[in-house]
Order: C-alpha cells, then structure tokens, then sequence
C-alpha cells in the first residue's frame, strides 16, 4: 500500500487516563481521511502525535516510512516542514497582518525574493479567496474567514500532509460550506493528503475517501463513507445520527443518584 | 505524615520547574543563530520592552532623585555638611537605587506583559503552530525577548540614576541652596568608576537577566487558560521582585561588603 502515514498499534496515556489502546490506522497518499468521535475522546491528541508534539507510549507512527516518535530533533523539524496543521483556533499570529502571518513559512524557510514572496501569497490568498483582506489584522477577521487564513498559511510551502483540527467547529453554515469545499478542492488541486478530526458527521462524510471512528480508546469502526452508514455496530449509528443516549451514555460515570443525595442529606 | 508528602512534593515540583526554566534558557541562549533573521527581532523587542519603559523609568528616576536630596539635605545640614549631598545622592543612586528600582518598575511594566504576551500566544496555540511550522519558538519568541530585556534593563539603569543626579540638583542646589560647583566637584571626587558605576550596572544586568527569565520562562509554562495565565503574570512580578532584593543583598555584600 501507499500510505503517507501509518499508526501501528498505537498505546498513549495523559497522567493517570488512558487515551489510546492499541490503535492502528493508515492514512493513504492523496486522500482524504476523516477521524471522527465524541469530543474529549483525544482527536486533537492523535494529530499532535502526528506532529510529534507529543510522545507516545508505545507503538509506532511512519511518516513515509520513518518513525515519527524515534526521530532526532533536526529530522522531526525537516519532516514537519513537509506537514502543516490548521488549527482549531486557526492560530494566526496577532501582531501580523493576514498577508505576513502567509508569508511567514516562506520567509523562515525560504530565501525567496520579497517580490516572489508577494507573488506566492497573493496567490494562496486567492485561492482560499481572502485577496482582498491582505491587509487586515487577525483581529478584523470573522471566525471563518481567519480558519481560511490559517489555511493559506498552512498551504504556503506546499506540504504533502495537512492535518485538519475540528475544522468546522462553530462555524456557520456558509462558512462550513466554503471550508468543505476548499478542503476537498486543495486536496485535489494541490495532490494532497489530509486528515480531518472532526465531529460535523454530515460534512465530513461528503468529502472523505475513508472514514475512521474512534471512541473509548479504540477504533470502533472504519471504511469508506457508505460502509461506515451501512455499519451494524450500535457505538457507530449513536454517534451518526446524534442519539443522546445509547452506548455512550447520557451521564457522566457518578454514584447512583439516591446515593449521593442521601449522602449530603446525611453528613449536613 | 501527609504534611510530609506534601512538602516532598511541593518541592519535586520546584525542582521539576526550575530544570524545565533551565531547558528554556539553554534552548534560547544556544539557538542556532540567523544574525539577519534574528537582530531585527530583537530591536523590535528592545523597543517594547526598553523604549516603552522609558517613561515610567524617567519620571520615577526624576522623583526619587529629588526625595532623597530633600531627605538628606535635612540630615546633613545640622552636620553642617550640606556639601556632600552630591556624593550622598551620586553614590545612593549609582550602587543601589537606580539598578533595584529600575528592575522593580521593569518587573512590574515590561516583565509581567512579556509573561501575558506568552501566555496568550500559548493560550491560543500560535506557539504550538510555531512548532508545526518546524520553527523552534524558543529561538523564534523566547530567545529575542530574554535579549532585548538583558540589553534594555542595564541602560534604563543608567538613565534612571542620571536623571535621578539631575533631579537632586534640581532640589539641592536650585531650591535649597548647596553650592553647583561642590554638589559636581565633590561628587567627581568621590565616585570612582570602577567601584561605583560598573558595579551598578554589573547588579544591574544580573537582575535584568534574573528578571526576564523569570517573565519568559513564567509566560512560556503558564496554564493557557485565563486564570493560569493571571496566575503567571502575578507570580512574575512576584517572584521577580523577591529575586530582585535577595539578590542585590548578596551582590552588595560581595562588592561594597569590607569584612
């Protein structure tokens, strides 16, 4: 198989909570992968060990066939600059106007001539058709729009691999479907492959080649979109169709109710 | 007993933080250096965290000055020694006041926002996706800050005690009558270079370096919420302040201490 990125039995844990058990998934060259799941359950986690912002247990993460967790500080860094991640917050910097938060990738890592630069930025810009607010401050942006700055930036030096953090939580529902639109069409255009962490089900089913699920430590189900409707697991079709109780349940883990309300009556 | 466990691991926890503050430092001071990337930086931090400051730095140096050739105006005149008041002043600024209170005010003006300024950018993940960007953000945010504070801190010292000198002038001499050419000639002869001024400003770049790791390395491991973030930006000024006149007790024992 061709796979940019491969998870091989994957353990992670946070202080005492166990995050992952075990999980393996492949991400194929050129496509477009979801990840979806209940929030809380660690989407964010697994792109960062992606990035290898974080460490994991045990089990192993290939980028292009080298190992993410065991490589030295300099390759990580040059393996990083064929990746970019957009942010759930986009995290553009505040001090810059849109163009230079842009052009800040080229000027770090290029030698480029200013006027290059220029060019290179106005482009991306257009393409995620922010041109004309260049010269804004992040601060001037909406919700929206500053999601599609990041992603200018995180195209700027043509990476191979982007990752995608929740990026359709709270938008509205143009937005939501501009960002689904250039998702799918910069995956194309610029033959991409990216990874979407997501709990927006209907969007994300629309432009994913493959969908993973993971809930309670586990992938619970995987395929491509048809396949994953079609699933016969009770976990999946909750989360599909936004059941508030199922084998997700309804409440937080806690004492019985009579319990606890019998305790405080008793102790005050 | 549990006050023990307590105590062992509020002081694991010192520990553990003082050796991340430590990684910070050495990851900033031996950055890669990118001379043409990285002076721009700096002189852009230099005037946030120095130009900025001067204000504050002036008008308190101009105050402080005048209150201290009042006070000691008032004592050494039944001394019948209203002319040392020049060395009196000269001297009190130069060893002690201008560094202390220079890097008091700059705790409190410029440390605690570089600590919110890092914070935030933490918060709201710009340094996380520094990161991913395969650019190191203790080479590209930390590293111009903690220079710009270390080369801001030593020349606001000499400005607040220069303008101190002339503000004990201003009172000693134009209001209360000392004469100009002994207030000058005197101080001349009793301030000696090496002894004096040099020692200020060496008290004065190691509070500058103490004061701005503390602020960098506070913003950079804060909680990044909203309180995690009060939190650093108080313990900054805070710690800072403590680390200040600790310091400048040891310092002036080592330099003006005969025993």
């Amino acid at each position: 198989m061709n796979d940019l990125v491969t998870i091989d039995n994957l353990h992670f844990s946070r202080g005492d909570r166990t995050i992952y058990e075990g999980i393996s998934l492949n991400i194929p060259k050129g496509k477009t992968v979801a990840v979806m799941g209940p929030s809380g359950i660690g989407k964010t986690t697994l792109l960062r060990l992606i990035g290898g912002q974080l460490k994991p247990d045990s089990g192993d993460i290939l980028f292009k066939g080298q190992s993410i967790p065991s490589m030295s500080r300099t390759s990580l860094y040059k393996a990083r600059r064929q990746m970019s991640m957009l942010f759930q917050s986009g995290a553009l910097f505040t001090d810059m106007s849109v163009f230079d938060n842009v052009a800040f990738p080229l000027r770090e890592h290029t030698n480029l001539s200013e006027s290059l630069i220029r060019l290179m930025v106005l482009m991306k810009l257009q393409s995620v058709g922010l041109r004309g607010a260049a010269d804004l401050m992040p601060s001037e942006l909406s919700g929206g729009m500053a999601r599609r700055a990041a992603l200018a930036r995180a195209i700027a030096l043509d990476p191979e691999l982007i990752l995608y953090d929740e990026p359709f939580a709270g938008q509205d529902p143009i937005s939501m479907g501009v960002l689904v639109k250039l998702i799918k069409e910069l995956n194309d255009a610029l033959n991409l492959t990216s990874v979407v962490v997501t709990h927006d089900v209907t969007e994300v089913m629309s432009i994913a080649d493959y969908v993973y699920i993971l809930a309670d430590k586990h992938i619970i189900g995987s395929g491509t979109p048809q396949e994953i409707k079609q699933s016969e697991s009770e976990l999946v079709q909750q989360f599909l169709h936004g059941q508030a109780d199922g084998p997700v349940p309804f409440h937080f883990p806690a004492n019985t109710l009579e319990d606890e309300l019998l305790l405080t009556g008793g102790t005050k | 007993m549990k006050a023990l466990v307590s105590l062992g691991a509020s002081t694991l926890d010192r520990i553990a933080a003082l050796g991340r503050a430590t990684a910070i430092l050495t990851g900033a001071l031996f950055a890669k250096p990118t001379p043409m990337k990285s002076f721009p930086l700096v002189l852009k931090q230099i005037y946030v965290v120095g130009v900025q400051s001067l204000l504050i730095i002036l008008v308190s140096g101009l105050f402080i000055g005048m209150v201290m050739a009042l006070q000691a105006y008032t004592v050494l005149v039944s001394y019948g020694a209203e002319d040392s008041l020049g060395p009196m002043v000269a001297l009190s600024l130069l060893r002690e006041l201008g560094p202390v209170v220079t890097a008091l005010l700059f705790a409190g003006r410029a440390g605690s926002a570089l600590t919110a300024e890092i914070g935030l950018m933490k918060a709201t993940e710009q340094l996380s996706s520094l990161e991913m960007m395969a650019i190191d953000p203790l080479r590209r945010v930390i590293a111009p800050r903690f220079w710009a504070g270390v080369i801001s801190m030593p020349l606001l010292a000499i400005i607040f005690s220069t303008v101190g000198i002339l503000g004990g002038h201003a009172v000693g001499v134009d209001w209360l009558g000392v004469d100009s050419g002994s207030y000058w000639s005197i101080m001349q002869a009793t301030v000696e270079f090496n002894q004096d001024v040099v020692n200020g400003i060496i008290k004065s770049l190691v509070f500058a370096f103490v004061v701005t790791w503390i602020a960098v390395f506070k913003g950079y491991d804060a909680v990044p919420t909203s309180e995690g973030i009060s939190k650093a930006t108080t313990q900054t000024v805070v710690h800072s302040s403590l680390a200040i006149l600790g310091l400048d007790f040891v310092l002036t024992a080592l330099m003006f201490g005969t025993y």
